[in-house]
């Protein structure tokens, strides 16, 4: 007792701060705060789930040579005079979460800590050849393996022709390796689609518009061409400079993240790190994105369905899951964004994104036979089981029961230090090829290493957390922190003793081998034998129809208006969209590895919107990648194809007002929609997919990769006992790449000094449909923005010669509010003020859609008198309107010939804009 | 003469140690970033090194407290091999994970003669990790890290970052012997010590942002100087136009230049 009070006073507590309690389970003094009958209440991780402090608490115990087995962490809470009932509610909705933990009131009986059970082998076969197809489609479901009748039908004649039953571990395969979360085999598949302008029939959807768009353009570039790898390895690569390329790729973690928000987003971000690191060789991670779409926190409570955690929690939860992981993984988080509506509630959307720098001779990968099949990182468990199925699945209110294990927590250390040992091996040349172990486990990855080959896995090998998996569960676990090696033999013992002289445990499980087979043997005995053609290429294809009918254009309801403009500038600035994230951004690490040089706030107080990120990726050069985003749902109930190309004017425009040159910019698609069996629903998809084809290919963008996140939709029992559906608005995010070849020319956007001259860059169009002025307003109708490549291109290529040539001292591009909002924020971001006469604007679309259009392809940039002349002739022949001048006077006034529209003090307006999520 | 070796010690989960070697380099020294197994391995290693910098990051994930676990490896493990290194003259840095490693391992701060810890570093007052730029200034000391220096502007992001000490006592005691060596500060160094959140972002009393231990040659701190060496790192750079370098260069310089 003596060591353990001694052990707890060195390494658990710190004494100048906090006090040690020591007892032996059942003691009763560990249950009393004071001595009251106060009711006492744990809340503790179900056994199995990642707890990471216990995991390296047990191992410093070990370090000071304490004879310790097992540790866990709890909490524990004392309630003093509270309703049971109060307690039982406070339990589930605030103090634990069902998914992950559990409570146990009074106290605590624990009979062991050490999980496990002993596993008895048998080879488990199901009998399907005979199954009719209601049988096969029970199978299907209630074996979480979520494949349509027509695929489970292609199964069973297959196997019919082998003359044996399936096993299931080669049932589960073909679940994983054909699951929409793997395959994406809807917007892949055939299509036929119908809209207002005829019939198109697609083979493979995304294949005929996305990244046809991209062949196009590297077509046209030839020789120039700078995309590298795109849409192949686990994320695009692209040209960066002499030595390096740079490799992008953004992930959804929506389903998990609705269960368990913190553990959602951990893995989230956890995962798409792991994309960049298995691209090519493995790329080195020096950026973070993350976007987010929540149901307002203001959602009372007392109106959640059933199974819905409240969309505060989901937030607060998913910030500090990406926070914790990220700023762990020492990654900076640079860019983001967040998005509400009510119809997230159910379905919130988590992106994570990562930026990777590669040596260009490290880009690509090749597995030979015979090499190593080698697994590193963390153990695998029981954890994550059926996640690549179930993500492909609608949630429903029971969805939190059915599937805990397909949600986790991550372990960043063991990320980072997997990470560490990954670059060091990459650079010495010891492995031929790598993946990350993500949706589908081994499955998917070795089955994606061997794919050309043939592989043969022995599954008893795979170290595992504990014992009693079954070769099943080790083979589809998706365990987090693992990543799958290929090994020449003569590189085996330099890579084992780098990765054991960093902690990091290496194993060799199988073996590459040139059969085109997918062999898995337990302890010797075959458990699986596939046709790695039949495995890959035997799916059949999907075959979808998709309508889109557009929703009849009303006018804007102008009459809901009332009041000045200044009441609706303020009122869109405090609407969650628009308003500061200032409370997330701080949470973040957004400057570690040393290349920032445009934070995500900036402004005479360093708390102004930055318009996208910049950093230095090589700290001995002045070469900068640029991290921007665009995304606009609320056009998507207008139309989704002027909702995708506003998206993806609005990411490049970000990015073209810090600096970056518009013609090697990057982008990547992340749709997230509903039910894509319904036509309707597919075809708005398909919709917004032409729009990206005709966008990219006419501004020279490519898309270099994407993923897509189908079926968000949330079923419950309301009241009255009558099933209903949320489907989320169709959401798409454009997340964009740039580049500037000397970061010293950036600008940022907030106002410099007074006496400059402001002007708006782009045209301003009669076009409300879909804006915050009538979100705010609740005034319906006007036309959806439209995108013109033919004014955006020449456009974005005259600001980008203006910040080079020093010609633009602010600019800021306008987007959520328009003119008026981006007025306000250069202006408070700034620290003066600002007056303005639109006139030149108001005559042509009238004064409503001059301060709050949101058409696109515009910037407002801030030029210094002397420059006024040289910056109105590099913008010739561009749309341009000089609307006024930089003041000192702290006011934002806005005028049409002399009458005032609207005037605001700064802190008015940036008070309105800081105070909804000033957490 | 030979530029002088700087030992970046690296453990799993610190992640600061790439760029604070690039900064060390970039004011004259040769840095290496070492993995703490390998000084377990073979402490003598660090015979060949003139300047250890315990840099940023989340050692062992900061479980347990921040810092905790790489502190009592080092004070179990490494205890002689360090007092070696601070009686042979040399230079310790603890750079904000680095700072906490220093303190709670006890080779920043004596002591007292229960063997607890005059002075420690705990949550926030906000309760969570924050990224934000504090004006810093130093104080009369003997501290070769900080010499010619009297102000700073740097970023800290950290959430375990108060500075507490266990008694008032020590606190004089440590202000008398001018350990207390560096303090948040208002942006303009007004407010005689008067210096709330988010100027002090952490709540640390009397605003300590760093501390030296008695010979002045090691220094722990929470704020990041190796994020501001180069002029695009300062906040307001594009308003303010670009300065020659960033002011933390001047601490890694010093070290530096100590040798020469």
């Amino acid at each position: 007792r003596e060591e353990v009070e001694q052990l707890a006073r060195e390494l658990l507590a710190d004494t100048v701060v906090e006090r040690t309690v020591v007892g032996e389970l059942g003691e009763e003094h560990l249950n009393r705060l004071s001595g009251d009958n106060s009711q006492l209440v744990h809340v503790l991780l179900k056994p199995g789930v990642m707890d990471p402090v216990a995991e390296s608490a047990l191992q410093a115990m070990q370090d000071y040579d304490f004879d310790v087995d097992s540790v866990r962490t709890l909490r524990k809470y004392w309630f003093e005079d509270v309703d049971q009932e109060v307690i039982d509610q406070l339990c589930s909705q605030v103090l634990a979460n069902d998914s992950i933990e559990q409570v146990v009131l009074g106290p605590l009986n624990l009979e062991q800590l050490e999980l496990g059970a002993s596993y008895d082998f048998s080879l488990q076969t199901v009998p399907i050849r005979e199954l009719t197809d209601e049988q096969l489609e029970q199978l299907s479901q209630q074996g979480q393996l979520y494949l349509t009748l027509v695929e489970m039908q292609t199964i069973q004649s297959s196997v019919r022709e082998l003359g044996r039953d399936p096993t299931d571990a080669e049932l589960e395969t073909l679940a994983q390796t054909w699951s929409e979360h793997c395959s994406h085999k809807t917007l892949a598949g055939r299509i036929a689609y119908r809209d207002e302008n005829g019939e198109r029939n697609f083979e493979n959807m995304l294949k005929e518009t996305i990244f046809a768009a991209t062949q196009e353009i590297r077509k046209q570039l030839g020789e120039e061409d700078w995309c590298v790898s795109v849409f192949e390895d686990n994320a695009g690569i692209v040209r960066f400079d002499d030595k390096y390329n740079v490799v992008f790729k953004v992930e959804t973690h929506n389903h998990p993240s609705a269960l368990e928000p913190y553990g959602g987003a951990n893995t989230g971000i956890g995962g798409v790190i792991r994309d960049p690191l298995g691209t090519g060789l493995g790329a080195k991670p020096v950026c973070n994105t993350d976007v987010f779409c929540f149901a307002p926190p203001d959602t009372p409570l007392d109106s959640l369905p059933a199974g819905v955690l409240h969309p505060r929690r989901v937030m607060k939860g998913v910030v500090s899951g990406v926070r914790d992981y990220g700023n762990r993984m020492g990654i900076p988080t640079v860019n983001g964004a967040l998005y509400f509506d009510p119809r997230y509630l159910g379905n919130p959307l988590v992106y994570c994104g990562n930026v990777g720098i590669i040596p260009r001779e490290k880009s690509f990968k090749q597995t030979s036979p015979g090499d190593w099949v080698v697994t590193i990182g963390g153990r695998t468990g029981r954890d994550g089981i059926h996640g690549a199925t179930f993500s492909s699945a609608e949630l429903t209110s029971e969805s939190e029961t059915i599937s805990g294990g397909a949600v986790q927590i991550g372990n960043a250390i063991t990320e980072k230090m997997l990470m560490d040992v990954l670059l060091e091996a990459r650079d010495r040349g010891l492995y031929s090829a790598v993946t990350d172990c993500g949706a589908g486990g081994f499955s998917s990855a070795v089955g994606e290493m061997g794919e050309h080959l043939g592989v043969e896995v022995d599954l008893e090998k795979a170290p595992l957390k504990y014992s009693g998996l079954s070769y099943t569960e080790i083979w589809i676990s998706e365990a987090q922190e693992r990543m799958v090696f290929s090994v020449p033999d003569e590189h085996w013992e330099e890579f084992f003793e780098l990765c054991k002289s960093e902690g990091v445990e290496a194993t060799i499980i199988g073996t590459f081998v040139d059969s085109g087979r997918l062999v898995l043997r337990y302890m010797g005995q075959q458990v699986a034998d596939l046709d790695m053609q039949f495995v890959h290429g035997g799916r059949p294809p999907v075959i979808r129809e998709a309508l889109y009918e557009a929703p009849p254009e009303t006018p804007f309801q102008e009459d809901q208006l009332q009041g000045d403009a200044g009441i609706w500038l303020t009122a869109i600035l405090g609407s969650l969209n628009v308003a500061s994230k200032e409370w997330v951004i701080r949470q973040y690490d957004h400057e570690v590895q040393g290349g920032s040089v445009l934070k995500p706030l900036v402004g005479v107080n360093n708390d102004g919107p930055g318009d996208a990120a910049v950093v230095r990726p090589i700290l001995t050069s002045r070469r900068g990648l640029v991290v921007s985003c665009g995304m606009n749902p609320y056009y998507g109930d207008l139309d989704t194809y002027h909702m995708a190309a506003s998206a993806i004017d609005e990411a490049l425009r970000n990015c073209v007002a810090v600096g970056a040159d518009p013609e090697r910019i990057a982008i990547l698609d992340n749709f997230c929609w509903g039910y894509t069996d319904r036509a309707e629903t597919l075809g708005t998809l398909v919709r917004a997919a032409l729009a990206c084809y005709d966008v990219a290919t006419a501004m020279r963008t490519p898309f270099i990769s994407g993923k897509d996140s189908l079926n968000n939709e949330f079923s419950y029992q309301d009241q009255e006992g009558d099933r209903q559906t949320i489907s989320i608005p169709s959401t798409l995010l454009i997340s964009a790449l740039g580049q500037v070849d000397d970061v010293a020319t950036c600008v940022s956007m907030d106002l410099k000094a007074a006496g400059n001259l402001v002007y708006q860059v782009g045209q301003t169009h009669d076009e409300l449909g879909g804006s915050h002025l009538g979100l705010v307003s609740g005034a319906s109708g006007g036309r959806v923005p439209r995108m013109d490549p033919g004014i955006a291109l020449p456009t974005f290529k005259a600001i980008h010669q203006g910040i080079c040539q020093g010609l633009i001292r602010s600019c800021h591009d306008l987007s959520e509010g328009g003119l008026a909002v981006a007025a306000a924020e250069m202006a408070f971001a700034g620290g003066l003020g600002l007056r303005l006469d639109v006139a030149g604007l108001s005559e042509q679309v009238g004064e409503v859609a001059a301060l709050f259009a949101e058409s696109n392809s515009r910037f407002l940039c801030e030029v210094t008198a002397d420059n006024a002349a040289a910056f109105e002739e590099l913008l010739e022949g561009i749309p341009l309107t000089r609307l006024g001048e930089v003041v000192d006077d702290g006011q934002l006034s806005i005028d049409v010939e002399g009458r005032q529209l609207l005037a605001r003090s700064l802190e008015e307006l940036k008070e309105a804009w800081q105070q909804p999520l000033r957490w | 003469m030979a530029k002088p070796r700087v030992l970046v010690l690296r453990a799993p989960g610190t992640n600061c140690d790439r760029e604070t070697a690039f900064a060390f380099e970039l004011a004259g020294g040769t840095a290496e970033r070492v993995h703490i197994n390998r000084i377990l391995e073979r402490p003598d290693i660090m015979e060949g090194f003139q300047v250890l910098c315990v840099p940023g990051g989340f050692s062992y994930g900061d479980d347990v407290a921040a810092g905790r676990i790489l502190a009592s490896q080092i004070r179990r493990h490494l205890w002689q091999t360090m007092a070696d290194f601070k009686d042979a003259g040399k230079l310790i840095l603890g750079i904000c994970n680095g700072f906490q490693v220093l303190i709670k391992s006890g080779i920043l701060l004596d002591e007292q003669q229960d063997q607890s810890a005059p002075a420690t570093l705990t949550w926030n007052d906000s309760g969570r990790y924050e990224d934000r730029w504090v004006h810093l200034s130093t104080d009369d000391s003997t501290c070769v890290f900080l010499r010619g220096i009297e102000q700073l502007y740097l970023p800290v992001a950290h959430a375990e970052g108060k500075f507490v000490p266990s008694s008032e006592d020590n606190m004089q005691q440590l202000a008398s012997a001018g350990q207390l060596a560096l303090r948040y500060e208002n942006a303009n160094g007004t407010g005689n010590g008067d210096v709330h959140f988010p100027a002090n972002p952490n709540g640390s009393v009397g605003n300590v942002a760093g501390i030296c231990d008695s010979t002045g040659r090691v220094l722990g701190l929470m704020p990041h100087p190796e994020r501001h060496i180069d002029p695009t790192h300062h906040p307001r750079w594009t308003r303010e136009g670009l300065k020659p370098e960033g002011d933390g260069m001047a601490i890694f310089r010093n070290a530096i230049d100590f040798f020469s």
